[in-house]
């Protein structure tokens, strides 16, 4: 095998970290392509996936936060996590400028999540080597 | 962006609207492509022929009419889309319903779309 080529990956997550445990696979491929010496700068979250950035999102004690894989990620290794604005405040996932736009109290998004349009995406797809699709349903 | 850099991108749609956003989220997805400017193909793949069908009338359940929104597609330079052709058989979907500018594919034709692409999205 020759020299390995770091990659540049993007992952577009449409999976609810609710619904059975896609979104916490795609969260550990993405820590696992980073350890592989490849690249992720952004991950983006469409349609039901945006619940991902659900800030008061709680889980069992002896299960893993897709909340925590995903937050680490980015803590990490500076992986954007962008939620699709449209799809995002549907599901009231609000950032403070929005909360403050439509009257709530406060954010509902955690604070590592950015909402953001599809611009994100096609900019994140069009530098990506790779673009890996997590969550639609069979 | 340079065209040179420029990458594209085939959406597949595998999913029939009721009961689910998916679809819609596809079809957002190709548009924002294409208004920025960036190569994109839409698939309709297996159940997903089914939001070709015409004179849909979603008014009573309150949701945007997809085909309408698939009719307005080459107003933002989609000019095709693809259309599994066992499928829209299966569904008895004639050529008379697709939208005009549907080309159907049969297998040898998907997996030479799905060579074409750099990247592939499927809802």
């Amino acid at each position: 095998m020759g020299m390995a080529v770091a990659l540049n990956y993007c992952l577009l997550i449409m999976a609810a970290p609710a619904s059975g445990y896609t979104s916490l696979t795609a969260a550990r491929f993405g820590a696992a392509v980073i350890a592989q010496g490849h690249i992720l700068p952004r991950v983006f979250f469409l349609d039901g996936g945006t619940s991902n950035g659900l800030a008061t999102a709680i889980t069992a004690q002896d299960e893993k936060s897709p909340l925590t894989e995903w937050t680490q990620l980015a803590t990490a290794h500076g992986t954007e996590l962008v939620l699709c604005v449209s799809s995002a405040v549907k599901r009231g996932l609000l950032d403070s400028a929005e909360a403050q736009r439509h009257g709530f109290p406060a954010a509902t998004a955690h604070p590592q999540f950015a909402l953001g349009g599809l611009g994100l995406l096609v900019e994140a797809m069009q530098s990506a080597d790779r673009v890996i699709t997590f969550g639609a349903p069979e | 962006m340079s065209a040179a850099a420029r990458k594209s991108v085939l959406v597949v749609t595998r999913h029939a609207q009721p009961g689910r956003s998916l679809a819609r989220a596809a079809l957002d997805t190709t548009l924002a492509t294409a208004a920025f400017d960036q190569p994109v193909n839409l698939l309709f793949l297996g159940a997903g022929v089914l939001q070709l069908i015409p004179h849909q009338d979603s008014s009573a359940v309150g949701v945007r009419n997809l085909r309408k929104v698939i009719d307005s597609m080459p107003l933002y330079d989609v000019e095709h889309c693809y259309v599994d052709t066992d499928a829209a058989q299966r569904h008895g979907l004639t050529t008379a319903d697709l939208p005009s500018g549907a080309i159907l594919v049969d297998v040898a034709a998907q997996r030479a779309l799905f060579d074409a692409h750099h990247h592939i999205l499927g809802f």
